[in-house]
Order: C-alpha cells, then sequence, then structure tokens
C-alpha cells in the first residue's frame, strides 16, 4: 500500500485532485441535504420577513457586532427554557440572511428577548448599559440615538433579499420606504404596513420625532424577536423528527 | 551559476548548483508576520481589557468592542498566521522542489495582495462594515480580491512542485497543498452573497437560517482544520527535522495521519451546533467525527515528538528547537480537549462559554504561535545570511514569557467557563433558578483580569521576538553565554588523576 504512494507523491496533479475529492466529501454529505429535507425546517404559524424598520435594526445589531457576545439560540434545556423561553425553532431565522444564533454568551441570549422589557429600559440600556444593570460589561452605544436614518436605498435591500429567497412582495417593495417611517409613527396607525407585516409593533419606539435614528431600529428589530410565534398553539410533536 | 561551470556535471566532484530562489518575497511576509502579529495580540490584549473594565469601550463606536473582536481574530488568524503561511510555504516549497517560485513576479502579486486583503479587512470592521459571521466577516468586494489573490497563491505553490527538481513532493508540501485547495474551496463557498448595490458595501447572504449556520460552521471549523492545522503542520514537517537535524520519525505515519485528517476534519463543523435548531443526524455525524479526528492529529503530534529521537538533549541547549516541541505539545492537548467539547454531554455545559474561548487560545498561542514563532526563529538568519540569531537568551526569555502567559490564559479560561456553565444551570433547593444571568457575568471579573496579564505576557514575549528578530537582521550578535554552556558542566577531570 505504502509503495503506491509514490505515485501520488509524484505527480502534483494528482495530488491536488485527490485532496480536493477527499475534503469534499464530508461537506456534501453534511450540507447538501438540509436544502432538500423537508424535515429541516418546522412548519408553523406566524414567522414573516421583517418590516424594513426591523430590517434596518438587524443591520445595525450585525454593524456593531452584537453577535460576537450574545446568542440567538435557546437550547432545549430545562434552565434555558426558564431563563429565555422554548427553544428556538429553525424556522424561527428562515429569513434571516445570514443568521446570528452565535457562538459566546458574554450577555444573555436575545432569541426571545421582543417584549420582555420596555421600550424605555432599552433606550436606557443601550444608551449606557450601567444606568439600569450596574454590573454590566456591554459597551455604551450613545451614537445610535443622534444617526439619522432616512430608509431612502431599502427598496433595494428589500429586493436584494427577494433574490436570495426572502418572500417579499412587490408591494413590500414598493412600499419598503413609507412603511419604515409608518411603523416608527407616533399616531401608531399604518394600515398598510399591518397587511403586509401582520402583528408587527407600531409605535414610537424612541421618543424621535420627526425622523427616525438608528436607536428606534434597534429597538423596534429587539422587540420583535421571538416573537413571532404563538407557543400556546405550537405542538412539538408535529414537527417531530 | 559561474563556479559551477569549472566542473563538469559528469565529475564525481560535480556538487548540484543551488537554484536562484526567490527570498525577496519571503523576507517581505516574514517582516508582515511580524508586525501584523503584534498588532493582533495588541488589539486582543485591549479587548480582554474591554471585557474587564467596560469604560475602554470609549463610547465609540470604532473602538467597541463588537468590532474591535472581529479585528483582533482576523488579525491573528489571517494576518498573522496567514503570513507565516505564506512566508514559510514559500521558503520551504523553494528548498524541497530545489526550484525557484514559479510566476515571475506573482509570488509578489500574492504577497502584496495579501496585505491589502487584510487591510480592506481591517478598516472596514472598524467603520462597521461586516457580513456578520464569525471569521467570515469581510464583505463582498474584499471576498472577491481575496478569491483573485488565493487562486494565484494556488498557481504559485502548484506551479513551483510541478517545475520541481526533486522527484518525490516532500511531506510539508502536501500539507500546505491541502491547506491552500480546501481554503479556496470553504472561503467561496461560505461567502456566496448578493451586495445590495455594486458601488455599496452591503452584501446579503445567499443562505438563510440553519442552512447558513451549517455552512459557516463547515467553513469556521475548518479554517481551524486547514488554516490553522494543515498549513501549521506542514511549517512543523520542514523546521522540526531540519531544526533537530533528524528525519521525519515515521513516513508511513505521515501518510496515514495526513489523509485521514483532512478526510475527517472537513465533517467537524456540527459539533459548534449542538442542541440548536440543526437537525439531530446532522449533529451526531459531527461529534462522531469530531472524537474520529483526534487520532489523526496525535498523528501529526506524535511525527513531530519523536522526530527528536536520539536529539532530546537539543531541548535543553536549544531554546528555538523547545518552542517547536512545546508547540506540538500544545496542539496535542488542545487536539484532546477538542474531541471532549464535541461530545454532546459535555458540550452542553461548555458551548456558549469562556471555556471555548480557552480552547481555542491553548490552540492558537500554544500550537500556532509558538510553531510560527519557531519558524520565525529559524527563518531571520537564514534569509538574511546571518550566522546565528542576535541573542539566544532572548529567545529563552520569549518562551518563558509566553508560556507562562498561555497557562495564565488557559487556567483562568477554564475556571470561568465551567463556573459560567454551572452558574447558568443551578437551581436552588426551592426549585428555582439560583442565579441572574448579570451575577454569572460578574463573577466572571477576577478570571476576565487573569486572562488580560497571560494576554500581555504573551505580547511581551513577541515583543522580546521584535527585537531580537531585527537586531538580527542588523547583522548583530549580543555577547552571550551560549546555552549549552550556561548548564553546570561536569566537574573537570582532577590533575592528580589525569
Amino acid at each position: 500500500m505504502f509503495q503506491h504512494h509514490a505515485r501520488i507523491e509524484r505527480n502534483s496533479i494528482l495530488l491536488l485532485v485527490l485532496t480536493l475529492v477527499v475534503v469534499s466529501i464530508g461537506g456534501l454529505v453534511q450540507i447538501l441535504p438540509l436544502f432538500f429535507l423537508e424535515s429541516t425546517i418546522e412548519k408553523v404559524e406566524g414567522i414573516r420577513p421583517y418590516t424594513p424598520l426591523e430590517l434596518v435594526g438587524r443591520n445595525i445589531y450585525i454593524r456593531e457586532g452584537c453577535y460576537n457576545c450574545h446568542s440567538q439560540q435557546i437550547r432545549p434545556f430545562r434552565d434555558e427554557a426558564e431563563r429565555y423561553g422554548h427553544y428556538s425553532l429553525a424556522a424561527e431565522s428562515m429569513y434571516d440572511h445570514p443568521f446570528q444564533w452565535g457562538s459566546k454568551r458574554t450577555g444573555p441570549d436575545l432569541a426571545r428577548v421582543g417584549n420582555r422589557y420596555s421600550d424605555d429600559w432599552h433606550i436606557a440600556h443601550l444608551t449606557n448599559p450601567r444606568s439600569v444593570v450596574p454590573d454590566s460589561i456591554m459597551p455604551s452605544y450613545p451614537w445610535l440615538a443622534t444617526t439619522v436614518i432616512d430608509g431612502s436605498d431599502l427598496a433595494e435591500h428589500l429586493r436584494t433579499l427577494r433574490v436570495v429567497g426572502v418572500p417579499y412582495t412587490d408591494d413590500a417593495i414598493a412600499n419598503a420606504t413609507a412603511d419604515f417611517v409608518a411603523q416608527a409613527n407616533p399616531d401608531g396607525t399604518a394600515p398598510g404596513l399591518l397587511a403586509r407585516y401582520p402583528k408587527a409593533n407600531v409605535r414610537n419606539f424612541s421618543g424621535d420625532v420627526g425622523k427616525v435614528t438608528e436607536l428606534t431600529a434597534l429597538i423596534a428589530y429587539l422587540q420583535v424577536l421571538g416573537t413571532m410565534v404563538n407557543f400556546s398553539t405550537f405542538d412539538e410533536h408535529a414537527n417531530q423528527r | 551559476m559561474s563556479e559551477s561551470t569549472a566542473t563538469p556535471a559528469t565529475s564525481p566532484g560535480y556538487v548540484r548548483p543551488l537554484p536562484d530562489y526567490n527570498d525577496d518575497v519571503v523576507r517581505f511576509c516574514t517582516v508582515a508576520t511580524v508586525l501584523w502579529g503584534l498588532v493582533g495580540f495588541l488589539v486582543g490584549l485591549i479587548i480582554a481589557l474591554q471585557l474587564g473594565f467596560p469604560a475602554l469601550n470609549l463610547d465609540l463606536p470604532w473602538t467597541s468592542f463588537g468590532r474591535l473582536r472581529p479585528l483582533h481574530t482576523s488579525a491573528v488568524i489571517f494576518a498573522f498566521g496567514g503570513n507565516a503561511l505564506i512566508a514559510t510555504s514559500f521558503f520551504v516549497v523553494q528548498r524541497t522542489c530545489r526550484a525557484r517560485l514559479w510566476g515571475g513576479h506573482l509570488p509578489w502579486f500574492v504577497a502584496i495582495g495579501y496585505q491589502i486583503f487584510i487591510v480592506l479587512a481591517a478598516s472596514g470592521y472598524v467603520m462597521g462594515i461586516t457580513e456578520g459571521r464569525e471569521y467570515a466577516e469581510p464583505e463582498w468586494y474584499t471576498d472577491i480580491w481575496l478569491t483573485i489573490v488565493w487562486v494565484a497563491y494556488l498557481v504559485v505553490f502548484l506551479g513551483t512542485l510541478i517545475k520541481r527538481e526533486e522527484p518525490h513532493i516532500y511531506v510539508a508540501n502536501w500539507f500546505y497543498l491541502a491547506f491552500i485547495v480546501t481554503v479556496a474551496m470553504l472561503h467561496i463557498a461560505n461567502n456566496l452573497s448578493m451586495p445590495v448595490s455594486w458601488t455599496g458595501t452591503k452584501s446579503y447572504s445567499a443562505f438563510s437560517g440553519v442552512q447558513d449556520a451549517l455552512l459557516q460552521w463547515w467553513y469556521g471549523h475548518n479554517a481551524v482544520g486547514f488554516f490553522l492545522t494543515a498549513g501549521f503542520l506542514g511549517m512543523m514537517y520542514y523546521f522540526v527535522p531540519k531544526r533537530a537535524g533528524r528525519p521525519v520519525y515515521s513516513y508511513r505515519l505521515s501518510i496515514v495521519h495526513f489523509w485521514s485528517l483532512i478526510f475527517l476534519y472537513i465533517w467537524a463543523g456540527p459539533h459548534h451546533l449542538h442542541y440548536t435548531a440543526l437537525p439531530d443526524w446532522a449533529q451526531t455525524l459531527g461529534m462522531t467525527f469530531s472524537i474520529m479526528l483526534w487520532m489523526p492529529s496525535w498523528g501529526g503530534m506524535i511525527n513531530g515528538v519523536m522526530t527528536l529521537s536520539g536529539a532530546w538533549d537539543k531541548l535543553r541547549t536549544d531554546p528555538v528547537l523547545r518552542l517547536m516541541v512545546v508547540a506540538l505539545a500544545f496542539y496535542g492537548m488542545s487536539t484532546f480537549e477538542g474531541p471532549v467539547m464535541s461530545i454532546r454531554a459535555v458540550n452542553a455545559l461548555s458551548h456558549y462559554t469562556d471555556w471555548t474561548i480557552g480552547h481555542v487560545h491553548s490552540g492558537a498561542l500554544g500550537w500556532v504561535g509558538f510553531i510560527s514563532f519557531g519558524a520565525l526563529y529559524c527563518l531571520v538568519p537564514t534569509l538574511w545570511g546571518r550566522r546565528r540569531l542576535y541573542s539566544m537568551q532572548l529567545v529563552n526569555w520569549h518562551f518563558w514569557t509566553a508560556t507562562i502567559g498561555i497557562v495564565l490564559y488557559m487556567t483562568s479560561m477554564w475556571i470561568a467557563g465551567i463556573q459560567q456553565g454551572l452558574m447558568w444551570r443551578a437551581y436552588d433547593k426551592l426549585g428555582f433558578l439560583q442565579y441572574t444571568f448579570i451575577e454569572a457575568v460578574a463573577a466572571m471579573h477576577p478570571y476576565y483580569l487573569i486572562r488580560a496579564l497571560g494576554g500581555a505576557l504573551y505580547l511581551l514575549g513577541a515583543l522580546i521576538m521584535a527585537y531580537n528578530l531585527f537586531m538580527t537582521t542588523r547583522g548583530l550578535e549580543r555577547d552571550e553565554e551560549a546555552m549549552d554552556e550556561a548548564v553546570p558542566a561536569r566537574p573537570a577531570p582532577s590533575p592528580a588523576r589525569a
């Protein structure tokens, strides 16, 4: 056997090709089935694409590298269920490009942080975490409250996401910027938005007047995390796999 | 060339002349390795201190932890590690093939193009331009640039292998080739994404949720497996035998552990996703292959360490060889710890905690760092045509400061991680969760300070190395006792008995 190895050692191209074959097998066997097996992602009610405002908030979450310290993936353990809520479903991140499951909990998991704290708490916490959690080691993000976003390029963002598989309608793309403004509307009225994005939170998230800041968008994103599925009607045995 | 013409090639005294090696490009990447290493270690120390003292985030976007942490990981893995790999692979492939680097100016394109990639990636991070996937943070335009540079790297390396004058391809080059070609595959597949606009920086990953997660950790774990392992094993297979003056311990073991290592590593990614929404069958496959991976990993360690058979005494007199042997010991340790942590029951405790950070750093500081330092100490005198290093005593100082630094780092993170994991799952006698999350955060403070001290010592060691290497390039030799004379000599034979 070892004598025959000399043939490979004398031929660079053979060595290259064999190496490529050997390193391809594992990935092909593990990754490709995930795209074809229907059991990979559960069928559940309620998951919708992010609203334009939530999407902007999510992009700020990514930009600031929040995933370096916060996971968004609750494991099926008793303590995690009590601390964070129901374990995470694959369906809950099916529109996340990219996923933000994270790998480290320097801070707590955020998969179900939505509706757990008030908007005011988030405003105070993001501006200076130690004003509400004295032992916190999270950085302060004071610039979020002072950076205004106009959202004029949001149609392009939604169109790009549709190319990679998020089901935004033509209607949603045409109204992207309008929906962005409407969701943060202090009156709380946005009929078209709620038709396109059922059960979206519509309110003035951070007290901005006549403008939308990064703080508003980030809070809108945090407040929707993990709230789309109604677990009182969720049958986990229907998705046994 | 001119001297060789004096002796005809057929005469018995004929010595085949050495080719005109391209060492300028190796020198360039060697300097880059040292400089980027210092930057990467320094940023690591800064973010370690930020976790102890959050005021050090300075309330500015460009200096906050979330932006600096990718800067640290990319600087040490891709800038320090990547330049070390390019420098040594270009050095080794020429010597072991007895051929000048193929491709004319193409090696220079690789070397300079790679520094451009680093600057593009790093400047993006501090400005908040990121794809938001660990170790694959650079945005689409940087990814495309790296793909071009990397393909050129493959072409140069393969071209040199093809025009070699030695009949066999040396084992170090198998590992370098596997590293280059696999990283190309991983990088391209994992970074498939759709830019929002061709003039903007933002893109959205082509994949989402569970598929995106597995693809990312297939990439992420094999950045460890091929970038930080296979490539550095290539380095080990040249510099350890060379420095020890002994042949590689076992040719058969090299064959077996090479093919099994590259086959098994690629399956291990799902162990980063235990108990997540990834289907169980994929988690189980990942765990099984991770445990099997223990064997080929130790095959490499044994082959390296046993190469010292008959030359063990050199550990006492040659701190450069000692660095490389201790690197192999750390490699063996972290490739044992890894499979243990990939077991689901262990992972349930260790995942999301600082134990993982400790594990990564025993491999990164111990294995990758030490084997690179060893290679740098071998390379610099050769490349600059110096008789020896400026100072062996300073190598010894580097060795001990860095080793103590690693021990502080690893042990503090072990304790921190296990304590964290236990506090999160602790229940009081009434059946309630015993600790709030923030209590576990506060409990980490002393360990974060010890870790920062460990990191500071490691950085100090690297500064000592940079000074030593700089003085070596200047052609200076420190007047000092040789290391082999520093050990107490045997008593001289008495005149009466003589």
